[in-house]
């Protein structure tokens, strides 16, 4: 999905400048804690996040992600933008909450990271252990 | 030898990766000159030497009829006929090109046919441009020149320091400071260790791996401790990520090791760090962990990535 029709879908709008609206993303990822956005995205990922601190910024470098969009109306401070502008990384903002602009994207067809092994693992040694109580 | 030779061979692929890319209509010259049916061998001499070319389309009412070129001309002159007109002296139904096709298509055709030039047609049959061997040589190196921007000239030129050196085993070393509690700062070390890794030419998916354990451990050094470094040996086979400092020290490291488990303050938190996952997502980063840490002197920790041999 181009991140043009990203903007459409949730009625955003661009922070950073000079982007390439034809910039295409691969799959979404909503998360606030950074650690999950290490963990459970792939390169090409759109992020869309309430955090608006340069570690966000970073996290996404690391990560791989390609563009990021705050949600809930916020908006980052200075820092974090001259970051994004220096690492190329654009930032999108959206007035919807969390859930709401996630959903709109799934629903236009942008697709999720996926289930991840680790997670998985610990998700079932979980049950399992529930069910050897019971 | 052998590295002159693994050179020529990946230009020359990212050449033909060219040639599929571009489209004859990004190669062709667009100011084409044309004569009519109509025009004399005679006046076609004039053209030919006063825009020092050696052929035209022919184009009647809009739409191409024939190709007329200097050895057409020259036969005429040995006839003693530059009186005669294009129209007896042309090639009628040229084989032409497409502007979207892949500009390969025209080197294949050039290769085949030995003709000089083609002209170029869009898909309604009206002429829209002539493409001519030169075009396509300066259409790739044209495009080259934009693609090998600075980031991929680093790249290029650091990518191949494991075949430039010779012995028996490399590691290249490379070091970060990293300061305690310089939030605004966190992560650059990483993102420096992660573009040279890039650079070094090492597979995008391992990078990431390294970029993600470097990253996580290096903001445990800036959360909890005053100083540490961050250590990356780079073997062609392995990377070794070293990542010491002088800090409080984990006092329980199999409890630290529990996803979710945090010591971490509620400001860190607020960041977006701190939630106990930090950790184990490095251990499902690296292919090797080990983890020591001395409560009041400070923690070491060590993970290994395997690099896959390429091909």
């Amino acid at each position: 999905m181009k991140l043009r029709e990203v903007l459409e879908i949730i009625e955003g709008r661009l922070i950073t400048q000079n982007v390439d609206l034809d910039m295409e993303v691969e799959m979404g990822c909503g998360a606030d804690l950074m650690s999950d956005v290490l963990a459970f995205t792939h390169e090409g990922t759109l992020l869309m996040s309430g955090l608006t601190n340069p570690q966000v910024v970073r996290t996404a470098e690391m990560a791989g992600i390609k563009a990021i969009v705050f949600v809930r109306g916020k908006v980052p401070p200075p820092e974090t933008i001259a970051l994004a502008e220096e690492k190329g990384i654009p930032l999108l903002a959206s007035k919807y909450t969390m859930f709401e602009t996630c959903g709109r994207l799934s629903r236009a067809g942008l697709p999720r990271c996926g289930l991840f092994e680790s997670s998985l693992r610990r998700w079932e040694e979980f049950f399992e252990k529930q069910r050897e109580i019971e | 030898m052998k590295v002159t030779r693994t050179v020529q061979k990946k230009e020359i692929t990212k050449l033909q990766e060219l040639a599929y890319e571009l489209k004859v209509g990004q190669a062709m010259t667009t100011d084409v000159i044309t004569v009519t049916p109509q025009t004399t061998m005679a006046e076609f001499r004039e053209i030919l030497r006063a825009n020092r070319i050696s052929g035209t389309p022919v184009v009647e009412g809009g739409r191409m009829v024939g190709i007329i070129s200097i050895e057409d001309l020259i036969k005429a002159l040995a006839a003693g006929e530059l009186g005669a007109t294009v129209e007896e002296k042309m090639t009628k139904d040229p084989v032409s090109l497409y502007a979207d096709e892949p500009l390969i298509h025209a080197v294949s055709k050039f290769e085949r046919l030995g003709y000089g030039r083609f002209p170029v047609l869009d898909r309604e049959g009206r002429l829209v441009g002539i493409i001519v061997q030169g075009d396509i040589v300066r259409a790739l190196l044209h495009r080259l020149e934009i693609e090998y921007h600075e980031e991929e000239i680093h790249r290029y030129r650091a990518s191949h320091i494991f075949e430039d050196i010779l012995a028996d085993r490399i590691t290249l070393v490379f070091r970060y400071h990293v300061k305690g509690g310089d939030f605004a700062h966190g992560g650059e070390a990483s993102s420096r260790l992660k573009r040279t890794l890039t650079r070094l030419g090492i597979h995008p998916h391992a990078v990431r791996r390294i970029a993600i354990a470097s990253y996580e451990a290096e903001m445990n050094v800036v959360i909890y401790a005053e100083e540490g470094e961050i250590t990356a040996e780079v073997q062609p086979d392995r990377i070794r990520l070293l990542v010491t400092d002088r800090g409080p020290g984990i006092p329980d490291v199999e409890k630290a090791m529990e996803p979710g488990f945090s010591t971490a303050p509620e400001w860190v938190r607020e960041l977006g760090f701190g939630a106990g996952m930090g950790l184990p997502n490095i251990k499902d980063c690296s292919d090797e962990m080990r983890l020591e840490s001395e409560v009041g002197v400070g923690t070491r920790l060590e993970i290994v990535i395997y690099l896959e041999p390429e091909g």
